[in-house]
């Protein structure tokens, strides 16, 4: 049994950038929330709160670094800052502010970095990202949130701006298919047993947890019960959940759309090999960037499919 | 919102003359610092907290309505430190205190750590972009408060303050005040050896700035730049403060490269104390 590329579905549902936007201009009704864009909001959806609330959106222009100063300068005068622009952009362009200027000083400044990892297609590597997990996590203090779908962005925007402190919310280009309804709960922090198992655990999140599902069901069809952990917040990670996986399971597979450096996989192996000794595999992009071509293409391409992740439970159950 | 406001031209040469002997001696007890970024700074400092321009409470440091002072130029800290104490936001006891474990007066401004401090810098380039977001924070609440935001000349070669001014200036944020210590000198050598920003002033009128360039060291030029300032609608407002590297210790002053982030040796202390006449 295959389960390729026709599989992955990401026509279906709306994007995670798209739920982020939407559930943003609602949360627009708290007059604290302020929004910073840096001339990309027709693409990360911070559009919809700019025509709800224009006097509460700044379009900062093409200039990420003055764009997250100016964002914490808001934050210290007690405002609710959201910045969005493509996660490249954000976190690549300013980096040093985010440290100097959200980080160190722990301002509550939210960051959405949107064309995250390398579904978005055909403009291709230069406007993806491979590491921006890996970069994120490196902030002391920061949370970092990757949602499976728009009911989960959605659900994880409200969240984040409940919470305080600073966050960064990675988003997608593509439609991905729905794991979860509107309305599910979300916690930060707290990940989702989306399918119970107990040969393996699969821990996944953004789109890699819709492909989990998928390797999980072909799993089954060679008698192989496979449990699906979304692990939509990588920091901090749900330790508990991983310990019981890695108890209650033979062994776990981790998957996600970033390289294989600084992310879910490194920050699960590390919280696993406290507990002891546990077998594990990992579906990532490896060490390299990607290329231009269809999402789909590209996902194939460089190893991120039901197939790859069947591959990899294998692996970890074989004696 | 409280102001200092001292008229009396011999007490503000007073303050100016605390501050310089703050700096040297907080620096060289902590054998490292920068007290030469710091004594360039000392006129503007002791006009915008002594001399009637900021307001501010030392009692209610958060205040939503106060004004801002932020130091972009985080190196200059024990500038800042100079003046917070003088101030009265701790007592100028805790001035040696600099740099130690468990200090709050860390190497560079922590906002976390010391109220007072606006912004957490040290990182060159980022202070008059958290000064927008304050100024914008203004509009917002619709709340008079001006921000004051000082950068070093070195620092003006960083793509972010222009990225800033751009923004200040196109969106006219007339509650906000740069202050350019145009001392001449960065880490290595003279600003025109390496960058030249020349001309600055012409620089910052076509990103929309109104500019005044003064003695930097002139307690009435600083004291009527600000009153100007603060008379501006429409415009952000720059004020070119020529001052100069290490000012009141002829030893730093002599060779401000081989001086940047040095404090004053401790054979020299007690003359560069005596120049200081504190
Ligand atoms: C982004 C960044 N690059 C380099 C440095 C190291 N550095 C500290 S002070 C300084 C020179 C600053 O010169 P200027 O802004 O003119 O300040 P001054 O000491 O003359 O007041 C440098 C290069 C830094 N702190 N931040
Ligand atoms: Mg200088």
């Amino acid at each position: 049994m295959s389960f390729g590329i026709s599989r992955i579905q990401l026509e279906e549902g709306t994007s995670t950038r798209e739920a982020f936007g939407e559930a943003l201009a609602q949360a627009g009704s708290n007059l604290n929330v302020v929004v910073l864009d840096g001339d990309v909001n027709n693409s990360t959806f911070t559009k919809n709160f700019k025509d709800e609330y224009p006097d509460r959106f700044f379009n900062v222009g093409i200039a990420e670094s003055n764009l997250v100063g100016v964002a914490a300068g808001l934050a210290g005068c007690g405002k609710l800052p959201v910045v969005s622009s493509f996660s490249a952009f954000l976190l690549c362009n300013a980096y040093d502010q985010i440290r100097m200027s959200v980080a160190f000083p722990n301002q509550n400044v939210k960051l959405v970095g949107t064309h995250a990892g390398i579904s978005i297609g055909e403009d291709g590597p230069s406007q993806m990202t491979v590491e921006d997990v890996a970069l994120a996590c490196s902030f002391p203090g920061f949370t970092v949130i990757v949602p499976a779908d728009g009911p989960s962005a959605a659900a994880a925007t409200h969240a984040m701006l409940e919470r305080e402190g600073p966050t960064f919310l990675r988003c997608g280009r593509p439609k991905v298919p729905n794991v979860y309804e509107n309305g599910d709960a979300f916690l930060v922090g707290k990940a989702n047993t989306v399918r119970d198992g107990d040969d393996v655990t699969i821990v996944a999140n953004g789109i890699m947890v819709a492909m989990a599902l998928d390797a999980a069901e072909g799993l089954s069809g060679e008698g192989i019960s496979a449990r699906v952990v979304d692990m939509h917040t990588v920091k901090p990670i749900d330790t508990s959940a991983l310990e019981k996986a890695a108890n209650e399971t033979k062994g776990v597979v981790v998957a996600e759309e970033h390289m294989a450096y600084g992310g879910l996989g490194a920050t699960v192996a590390m919280t696993l090999a406290e507990r002891g000794p546990t077998r594990m595999a990992f579906v990532n992009i490896g060490d390299t960037y990607a290329t231009s071509g269809k999402p789909d293409e590209l996902l194939l391409q460089f190893g991120l499919t039901p197939d790859a992740i069947m591959d990899a439970a294998r692996r970890v159950l074989k004696d | 919102m409280p102001k200092a406001r001292t008229e009396d031209a011999a007490e503000l040469e007073r303050i100016t003359r605390t501050l310089r002997r703050d700096i040297v001696i907080a620096t060289s007890a902590a054998a490292s610092g920068h007290p030469s970024t710091s004594l360039s700074m000392v006129e503007v400092v002791s006009i915008l907290f002594f001399g009637g321009v900021l307001r501010y409470d030392p009692k209610d440091p958060h205040n939503r309505e106060r004004d801002r002072f932020i130091l972009s130029k985080g190196h200059g800290a024990p500038g800042l430190y100079a003046v917070l104490a003088e101030a009265g936001y701790f007592p100028a006891d805790d001035l040696t205190t600099l740099r130690r474990l468990g200090s709050p007066l860390e190497g560079h401004p922590n906002m976390c750590r010391l109220p007072g401090v606006e912004a957490s810098t040290g990182s060159l380039g980022q202070g008059l972009s958290v000064g927008i977001g304050h100024a914008l924070g203004a509009s917002i609440d619709e709340l008079d408060y001006r921000v004051y935001v000082m950068v070093g000349d070195g620092e003006s070669e960083q793509g972010q303050i222009w990225e800033a001014a751009m923004y200040a200036g196109n969106h006219s944020l007339d509650n906000l005040t740069l202050i350019i210590d145009r001392n001449g000198y960065q880490q290595t050598d003279s600003v025109k050896n390496i960058q030249s920003l020349d001309p600055l002033d012409k620089k910052l009128e076509a990103f929309g700035w109104a500019v005044r360039d003064i003695d930097g060291h002139s307690l009435d030029e600083v004291r009527a730049a600000f009153e100007w300032a603060q008379s501006i609608t429409g415009s952000p407002q720059a004020i070119i403060a020529n001052t100069v590297k290490g000012k009141g210790v002829s030893l730093l002053e002599s060779d401000p490269a081989k001086w940047h982030g040095k404090p004053v040796p401790e054979e020299d202390k007690d003359r560069a104390l005596e120049e200081i006449g504190a």
